[in-house]
């Protein structure tokens, strides 16, 4: 590859179509590593669409994208070992509901990583202590209040030691008063050095966290600043009027 | 002794204070009693156990005696009498295997056993590949033959439903046509006609020469029937998987048989847990059917004997102990499967709704 080694994701000219519907319309982003990035936009922006892009969960239709130093292909070329260091967290948690917490987190090292159980265990449980749930860890996932059962599938992409984390819109299916715990463990993570990019409506986190805000309206990446200045000074009026929109109430 | 009378004041108080329901419960009651009664009679105060012969039956309500001497052909068919031990050994093996079905800790394992039984119990049943005297399958019969074809059927149509569902759901259309084709096929076709496809037509398509067991074509038209049954009932529990359980195993990087085997299909296959036994139940008494190809399980046992000149008008008592035999063990299914969904429940409130 010829992109600079510590770039963690870098995209040019993306774009995606479902059926007629153009979802991206030539996106350019580069995240260098260790970079925290917040992606904000109203619903159907294309924010998510981007970000599952990222870890080949939706294939591109032209432009190139550079996902951890391998090129993923149109057809999913290359989707395995880029997602050998991406995890991801979603809006739904998606954990396994057959599965105890524990096993949650050690199935895909199990079986994906083959290393041995007894190191697995240790490391998961170090996770759990982590995301301050390692009591939990015998419960099924039906147990947990949806703020635990975040903190869990943020606790199961780390274990497959990835270096870059994609947050799909994490507290957006949460109950206010749950919120807090789980930005607080993303917040963790991101002073960790962990690369991350976000997509998020949690303007304060953004604040706090993130090096580079990036707003997204109708497919097109619109402005993309460090916070100070994307919240103070926004240059162009679609972000002016949806910070207007998010901020009202906070 | 202070905990019944709390009780019968309970019921007192429940009598009080909704007097018509009382009243009803009191009718309701009584009419179950009055219509039992006669039944009891008939078959318990007035009937007979003893005897060896239809001159035994002088009581005038049920004659058992008639159960008791067929007993033996019931269970076993036409198979020699000096060899009762060798089907006796395959069906304590097979309860063997069954007890290792409630061994939870063998997890998937206890399902291979069943794999397995079908081939030993033919071995032990034909006898001549273990030196032992041969009996042909057309003298197995009753209750041994009920038994050897639903748990053949029930054996390898869920593993073959399977992979028709999952077959149905391939992106690759030609094993996608494949597998519709195939179940909508058997699903289309009344289990009489297979049965006469297996036992009458299939012989004349045979290359001259080759015969194939009648009992094993019988066996295999009637799993390949279930097992379409069955890839339908499957396939409703993968359906019911949401699409983030497999998003999720993707970005965990699990190939697709791992995410089959490890997250869909042990949820799949949890959800339909009722319909996969209520396939396995039809399936059990289906096996009766058997009869109108010149197979005598255990409902066939029962209608030859009763037409024996020597106990003609007896065939009732010969129905309801065909019928009480059916019923316990399609009852001990439905409990088994009661049992299997308790243990597989995630919470213990789940587990509390399951009655």
């Amino acid at each position: 590859m010829n992109e600079s080694p510590n770039l963690a994701i870098a995209c040019r000219g993306l774009e995606k179509w479902f059926d007629t519907f153009q979802a991206l319309r030539g996106i350019d982003l580069d995240v260098k590593s260790g970079e925290r990035i917040v992606i904000c936009g109203p619903s159907g922006s294309g924010k998510s669409t981007l970000i599952r892009c990222f870890n080949g969960l939706e294939h591109h239709d032209a432009g190139s994208l550079v996902v951890a130093g391998t090129q993923l292909g149109t057809h999913g070329e290359g989707v395995e070992a880029v997602r050998r260091d991406v995890g991801m967290v979603f809006q739904q948690f998606n954990l396994f509901p057959h599965l105890t917490i524990l096993e949650n987190l050690c199935l895909a090292p199990l079986w994906v990583q083959k290393r041995p159980k007894k190191d697995i265990e240790d490391q998961a449980m170090e996770y759990l202590r982590r995301v301050k749930i390692p009591e939990q860890a015998h419960k099924y996932p039906a147990q947990l209040s949806g703020g635990q059962q975040q903190r869990v599938a943020i606790a199961r992409a780390l274990c497959m030691n990835p270096r870059i984390m994609l947050f799909d819109e994490p507290t957006s299916a949460l109950d206010p008063e749950m919120i807090k715990e789980v930005l607080d463990v993303m917040s963790e993570l991101a002073a960790s050095g962990m690369t991350m990019v976000c997509v998020t409506h949690e303007m304060g986190f953004a604040r706090q966290v993130a090096d580079r805000v990036v707003f997204m309206d109708k497919g097109e990446i619109v402005e993309a600043a460090p916070p100070e200045e994307f919240f103070n000074r926004p240059q162009s009026e679609r972000t002016k009027l949806f910070l207007a929109q998010v901020l009202q109430h906070t | 002794m202070r905990a019944k009378r709390r009780a019968r004041d309970e019921w007192i108080h429940w009598a009080r204070k909704k007097p018509t329901q009382a009243l009803t419960s009191l009718v309701g009651l009584f009419l179950i009693v009055y219509l039992l009664l006669p039944v009891w009679h008939w078959a318990v105060t007035d009937a007979n156990f003893l005897g060896s012969d239809r001159s035994a039956c002088v009581g005038g309500g049920a004659c058992w005696v008639f159960v008791r001497e067929r007993f033996h052909q019931f269970l076993f068919g036409f198979y020699p009498a000096d060899a009762y031990w060798r089907p006796l050994l395959t069906v304590a093996i097979g309860a063997l295997s069954i007890g290792l079905l409630f061994v939870s800790r063998l997890g998937v394992l206890r399902l291979l056993i069943f794999v397995a039984l079908p081939f030993i119990a033919w071995l032990i049943l034909e006898g001549s590949l273990l030196g032992l005297p041969p009996v042909a399958t057309d003298q197995w019969g009753g209750l041994l033959l009920t038994l050897i074809i639903s748990v053949t059927g029930i054996a390898v149509s869920l593993p073959l439903g399977i992979f028709l569902a999952l077959g149905r759901r391939s992106r690759l259309p030609l094993i996608r046509w494949l597998s519709v084709a195939f179940i909508e096929l058997w699903r289309g076709v009344p289990l009489i006609t297979v049965l006469f496809m297996a036992s009458v037509m299939l012989p004349f398509f045979m290359p001259l020469g080759v015969e194939v067991d009648k009992l094993l074509r019988v066996l295999i038209g009637v799993t390949l029937f279930t097992s379409a049954y069955m890839a339908e009932v499957v396939r409703g529990g993968l359906q019911s998987i949401a699409k983030g359980q497999y998003e999720a195993a993707a970005a965990l990087n699990l190939t697709s048989f791992q995410t089959m085997r490890l997250v869909i299909l042990p949820q799949a296959l949890r959800k339909v847990i009722p319909g996969i036994v209520n396939t396995f139940i039809g399936l059990f008494k289906d096996t009766s059917l058997v009869l109108i190809v010149g197979m005598f399980d255990l409902l066939g046992m029962v209608q030859t004997a009763s037409t024996d000149p020597e106990w003609l008008g007896y065939s009732l008592e010969g129905y309801i102990f065909a019928g009480a035999m059916f019923w316990i063990f399609c009852f001990a299914m439905s409990r088994y499967s009661l049992r299997l969904e308790r243990q597989l429940a995630y919470s213990s409130v789940e587990r509390k709704q399951l009655t």
